[in-house]
């Protein structure tokens, strides 16, 4: 149980896709710009990447090594183009909204990545869990992102229902004459994700600095007594 | 629309990087020499045109005939796929220098989004087959462009140690990258 529990730790924060490993910036940058669309994509990746997962692992044993890949890209592609074709039944709006970055997560390295190093050699549940946990990881990221962007660049927060196209909830939290325009734009989109960067990286940075002078006054007070 | 119209806003007005998002990761990955960012975009163009054509002749000669226009995207990534390894291939057989300076980016050209952008969106736009080549063409053009001026940037940018050490590496690079950005908008009324 614990194993399976840090399996799911490891891709959602440990691991994360996004900020950690720097995977899939270019869905991430394009559509984080309303905090609907970017739920709708966070989604439509998880989905993809938790059936990808899960088909790969079963087949694991009888896929070729030598033509993995191609085998991988048509599974990737199959999955999809049916998740795509279910959106523009269910979900006409938001397939407009995410245009062609929704088939383009074909060549989202995110899904190549997880099935050459996890699913390609664990069994279906883990592999299962996995997608899950990356999954979340990639909407963690993607919401902090787009969060940050609409809130600055409009002063207001608002969440529609894909299915429904009704507006669920719609905060104004200041006002519109404040708003930096500029955040929803794509200069907005590059400038935002640097600075979480540099602000993960300093907080990594302090975190290790200071384990290592816990460790030194400890070797300190070893060589004292 | 006119073939001039179409190169400028391609190539600079929706330029593939800065305005649409699309192959950031080769785009962060491979600039910190110029060298290596000039190989990386000529092998980019290449693919790219050659793969575009190919989609063209397989969505209008087979796909659409036989009414099967929801296999194009599985068909379309297949063929950039194998038309990479067959590059691969035949450069590693008749040309081993150019495949020794290209060889690391090739394979990496197949997860490049530009690529499958921009067949769907030639197919998508019902782009005739001489727009089709321009298209294309002006795009990759686009991206080797941008991918030369921040490579340019990038390598000076390394080699100064006024960088924050949190900055340094991918988080300065988004930011170069932010500024770059803005300069583009410049470009937003030529068309």
């Amino acid at each position: 149980m614990k194993q399976k529990l840090n399996i799911f730790i490891s891709g959602a924060f440990t691991n994360n896709p996004v900020f950690i490993l720097l995977l899939g910036l270019c869905s991430i940058l394009a559509t984080s710009n309303t905090f609907s669309s970017a739920l709708g994509m966070g989604l439509a990746v998880t989905i993809v990447l938790i059936m990808t997962n899960l088909i790969i692992s079963l087949l694991r044993k009888i896929i070729p090594n030598e033509i993995r890949i191609p085998v991988y890209i048509i599974i990737i592609a199959s999955t999809v183009t049916i998740v795509e074709m279910l959106m523009k039944a269910y979900t006409p709006e938001l397939t407009i909204a995410l245009g062609v970055y929704l088939q383009l997560i074909v060549v989202n390295c995110i899904i190549m990545a997880r099935a050459e190093v996890f699913a390609s050699k664990n069994n279906p549940l883990d592999s299962l869990i996995d997608g899950l946990g990356t999954g979340i990881g990639y909407i963690l990221s993607i919401l902090v992102l787009s969060l940050i962007r609409e809130i600055l660049g409009t002063g207001s927060l608002t969440f529609v229902n894909p299915f429904t196209n009704v507006t669920v909830f719609s905060w104004t939290i200041f006002d519109a004459r404040y708003a930096i325009s500029l955040m929803v734009d794509n200069t907005g989109a590059f400038l935002i994700l640097g600075l979480l960067l540099a602000a993960i990286n300093g907080i990594t940075m302090i975190i290790s600095s200071r384990k290592k002078r816990k460790k030194e006054v400890l070797n300190a007070k070893g060589e004292q007594g | 629309m006119g073939i001039v119209t179409l190169i400028i806003s391609a190539m600079l007005v929706s330029n593939v990087v800065l305005v649409r998002f699309l192959g950031i990761c080769p785009f962060l990955g491979v600039s910190k020499k110029i060298n290596n960012a000039l190989g990386l975009g000529l092998a980019t163009m290449f693919v790219v045109f050659f793969s575009s054509l190919l989609s063209y002749g397989l969505y209008h000669g087979v796909l659409k005939p036989l009414g099967l226009e929801f296999l194009s995207l599985v068909s379309f990534i297949l063929i950039i796929a194998s038309f990479v390894q067959f590059v691969e291939m035949f450069l590693k057989k008749f040309i081993p220098s150019l495949y020794k300076s290209l060889g690391i980016y090739l394979p990496l050209i197949t997860t490049n989004c530009i690529v499958l952008a921009i067949v769907l969106e030639s197919i998508g736009n019902n782009y005739s087959f001489l727009e089709t080549i321009v298209y294309s063409l002006s795009v990759s053009g686009g991206f080797l462009l941008v991918l030369i001026i921040f490579s340019v940037i990038r390598e000076r940018v390394e080699s100064s140690n006024r960088v924050p050490q949190a900055f340094k590496g991918i988080a300065i690079a988004l930011i170069i990258t932010s500024l770059m950005t803005m300069a583009f908008f410049g470009f937003q009324g030529l068309v």
